[in-house]
């Protein structure tokens, strides 16, 4: 006999009536399916291989790092439950959650982890990430479900690194990894398991019931190769895409009609990178830090901005990004003064000596060549705009567009560069020792503008081996203030990061890390649902 | 190109010259191959850049050792004429060797794109002649009337305007406003689950405007082309003697000028052969067509270069196998030259 709970006895029926339908409306629906635009296709699903955003976006839903970046942009287990950091940084022991299984049943154990670090740092396989891993100096399994990993010397960004998705070893222990079939047929223990890939057309994935965080309520996952933005977004206009990213025009000005409105959302949101002009610091020209400081002074960043962003994005002050726990709040921008640019360039030895309009010094005029590479909109245009602004303190910088490959290997890798216009897609942890420390100035490698502060080096190696947040922020403070005041770029501005997304999905919580975190928490209601099956 | 063959004694040109003069041709290949191969290697590696380069540059986490043990994997750090016999040495057991990009047999990268370049480009080609041919004929069976002006008016049109910027505009009125038709792709989301009819109509529907844009430029080409053949073999004599017997005209213009103004067409198709596997990467992008133009596109762009390698090696052979065939058929179309008088 069902016993009807006796608070119940007490509500007046319409009332529970009320409150029962609602809890209905308010669960989340399974079905239907994301479709997600994209201009390039995937490369290889072997995560530790595959470098570029399209396989990363597909591997990303279909593996585990040992650990990820939670909404605040703090780190949080992924895979593994909890760790612990010893011995000052030298030793990190993380403990693996339990009852996790492959996609295909297999459990999931420790083994796995030293697997793929063991791929990691074998030389025959073509990872480009073995760098981190390398200085490892011992990794153990202790147990099935515990690892103690040991560090040559305290190495703090590693712990990120083990975001690395992690690979099955039951199923890649006699594989070779380069060539394997399981780049086109991957398994992994994420919430989304690989279903087909038809090359330059689709790929799709499924929801994986046994997901260890739940089941996603999206159950399927396309991802469409559609390599030419205006097609891409003529195909937002019939909703043949349910996702894709957007130009600050498209978004201010495209998306407004009726249509867009009732049918999409829009998000715009921080982006994790930024834009700048680079002085080679080996040019006589640019030796000295007050003829940098002054071109500062003389090129309107709000301008660039407005301009070129359309306002959607934020003035660079530094090498982190305002969203970063590095980023230094009181580090200003310096103000458009082409009056002090003036000034400065005058101590610095630059007057115009033949009032040709050019500045001059020991007989060589202001002149010199910004390169950047072909393809990108709006490094060509914030190029102009330097060139306006520092024609008018007599500076006449011309500007060149370079295929990407020749740019790279002729230019940036040989040093054969005055200045350069390009951007850094930063990495969630601050360490920027690989684009600043004066050590990383062999042809090849990121600081190719040569930049050399014995303080800024110091600080950049004691950053890396401090692993609590608050004293490696003190540190990184310090660097965003150095680098901005020496100018070895010229920091332009922080894009926003602008998408767009079919109105038919709820559970968005836009955070500061954006709003792809919770995936898995997305769904549609069922009388919106779109596709079926 | 000059047809040569030689003959037996008799006057007309037997089975086993015919035979003779392929096997010749065919053998032809191998030399020419070697050397556009030989020369296409060498250039293509003039090109500053290396794989290695764009696939890892400016990527912070990948250090400059990781960089150059990438390159002794690829083999690249060996000197170029090693690195080319080493490539020939294994294109003469048939392996096309790996795409540098993800390591696939670049057989099959190229294997799986050629079905739908070839069935675009061979339903182009089908259409383009059914078209173009009785525009040329009724054009040239009345110079300069009504039907000639207007349409050389229009398929001039068509030349002239930019197809990528027609693409578009069609996609926008058909798949936008009217919604008549899609935007891209060349199946439906849901395309396994339709039937082999549903599949077939799907497929179909998807290939109108890809097809439309890409035979609208080339019908002035040909139409003209057939119009001054049309027009050369109706002024010839046997046309007046054909009038004469009392021949009704659809006789004399189709049995009789027709036949003799479609020879050149056969060398055109001939041509036309080495075209069949080629694509253009803007068309094949506008429409999300996963096809041969793009691939070759991508792979020169991220030097690539057993892939390169091996698409101008399918090229080379086709063009010389067009060739060949054109002037095959020609001489089996055209009894002129068999004989050797």
């Amino acid at each position: 006999m069902y016993q009807v709970p006796s608070i119940m006895k007490k509500l007046p029926i319409p009332l529970v009536v009320f409150l029962f339908l609602t809890g209905m409306a308010l669960a989340e629906d399974y079905g239907d399916a994301i479709v997600m635009g994209s201009i390039g296709d995937a490369r290889t699903l072997v995560p530790i291989l595959a470098s570029d955003t399209a396989s990363s976006d597909i591997t990303g839903m279909v593996f585990n790092g040992l650990v990820k970046y939670d909404k605040d942009i703090k780190l949080t287990g992924d895979l593994a439950q909890s760790w612990e950091i010893k011995d000052g940084g030298l030793t990190i022991i993380f403990h693996l959650r339990r009852n996790v299984l492959w996609q295909d049943g297999h459990p999931f154990t420790a083994h796995d982890v030293e697997f793929t670090y063991l791929k990691l740092i074998d030389p025959d396989v073509k990872t480009p990430y073995s760098g981190d891993f390398e200085r490892v100096s011992s990794f153990e399994v202790i147990d099935d479900h515990t690892i103690k990993v040991t560090y040559k010397e305290p190495f703090s960004p590693g712990l990120s690194s083990w975001g690395m998705s992690i690979m099955p070893k039951h199923l890649l222990e006699k594989e070779d990894l380069n060539k394997t079939d399981f780049g086109r047929h991957p398994i992994g223990t994420g919430p989304y398991v690989f279903k087909s890939w038809r090359s330059q057309e689709k790929i799709e994935l499924t929801s994986y019931k046994d997901y260890f965080e739940a089941q996603p309520y999206i159950s399927r996952y396309i991802f469409r190769v559609i390599p030419d933005e205006s097609t891409l977004f003529l195909e937002l206009q019939t909703e043949g895409v349910d996702s894709t990213g957007l130009t600050p025009l498209q978004y201010l000005r495209q998306t407004d009609t009726p249509f867009f409105k009732e049918k999409y959302r829009k998000f715009r949101l921080p982006s994790f990178g930024y834009t700048y002009m680079g002085y080679n610091l080996n040019d006589e020209k640019f030796k000295d830090a007050r003829v940098r400081k002054a071109l500062n002074y003389a090129v309107d960043k709000n301008e660039i901005l407005r301009i070129v962003l359309l306002g959607l994005g934020r003035v660079c002050t530094g090498p982190f990004v305002p969203e970063s726990w590095a980023y230094n709040k009181d580090v200003i921008a310096e103000e458009y003064n082409p009056q002090k640019a003036r000034e400065l360039l005058k101590e610095a030895g630059w007057k115009d000596i033949d009032n040709d309009g050019i500045l001059d010094k020991n007989g060589m005029k202001f002149e010199f060549t910004v390169i950047t590479n072909q393809g990108n909109e709006e490094r060509l245009k914030s190029a102009q705009i330097i060139q306006k602004r520092l024609k008018e303190i007599g500076i006449n910088m011309k500007v060149k567009v370079l295929e990407w490959s020749v740019f790279l290997s002729e230019y940036i890798d040989k040093r054969k560069f005055e200045a350069v216009i390009l951007g850094w897609a930063l990495a969630r942890d601050p360490d920027c020792y690989d684009i600043f420390h004066s050590s990383k100035t062999r042809e090849g490698e990121f600081n190719f503008v040569g930049y050399n502060n014995p303080e800024v080096d110091r600080l950049l190696e004691e950053g890396r081996r401090i692993f609590e947040e608050d004293k490696r922020a003190e540190v990184y403070h310090k660097i965003h203030r150095l680098i901005y005041d020496e100018q070895p770029y010229m920091f332009l501005y922080v894009p926003d990061s602008l998408s767009v997304l079919h109105s038919r999905f709820r559970g968005i919580q836009p955070a500061p890390i954006g709003i792809g975190y919770n995936f898995i928490k997305w769904w549609v209601p069922l009388s919106e649902q779109k596709y079926k099956k | 190109m000059s047809v040569n063959f030689v003959g037996q004694i008799n006057d007309t040109i037997g089975p086993a010259d015919m035979v003779n003069y392929i096997l010749r041709r065919l053998l032809g290949v191998i030399p020419m191959l070697i050397g556009i191969t030989l020369i296409s290697f060498f250039v293509i590696h003039l090109a500053p850049g290396k794989p290695t380069t764009i696939q890892q540059s400016l990527n912070p986490k990948v250090s400059l050792e990781v960089r150059e043990r990438l390159e002794k994997l690829y083999g690249l750090d060996k000197p170029l004429h090693i690195q080319y016999l080493s490539w020939l040495s294994r294109l003469v057991r048939f392996d096309f060797g790996r795409s540098f990009s993800d390591d696939r047999p670049v057989l099959d990268k190229i294997l799986e794109r050629i079905p739908l370049t070839l069935t675009i480009n061979i339903l182009s080609l089908v259409l383009i002649f059914l078209v173009a041919i009785p525009i040329g004929i009724r054009s040239a069976v009345k110079p300069n009337g009504l039907f000639d002006k207007s349409a050389t008016v229009l398929v001039f049109i068509f030349f002239a305007l930019p197809s990528f910027w027609l693409a578009l505009l069609l996609m926008n009125l058909f798949g936008v406003q009217l919604r008549w038709l899609p935007i891209s792709g060349i199946k439906s989301l849901d395309f396994e689950y339709l039937g082999f009819w549903g599949k077939l109509a799907d497929l179909t529907w998807h290939l109108i405007l890809p097809l439309f844009v890409s035979c609208i430029g080339a019908l002035a080409g040909l139409s003209r082309y057939m119009r001054q053949n049309m027009m050369e073999a109706l002024r010839q004599p046997y046309i007046y003697t054909a009038r004469a017997k009392g021949l009704p005209e659809h006789k004399v213009v189709y049995k009789h000028a027709l036949r003799n103004a479609l020879l050149p067409v056969v060398t055109i198709l001939g041509l036309s052969i080495p075209g069949l596997l080629g694509g253009s990467v803007i068309f094949e992008s506008l429409f999300a067509l996963p096809g041969i133009g793009r691939l070759f596109y991508e792979a020169v762009m991220m030097r690539d270069y057993p892939l390169i390698m091996a698409e101008l090696v399918i090229g080379t052979v086709l063009t010389l196998l067009g060739n060949l065939l054109a002037d095959i058929g020609y001489a089996c179309v055209d009894p002129r030259i068999r004989y050797k008088k």
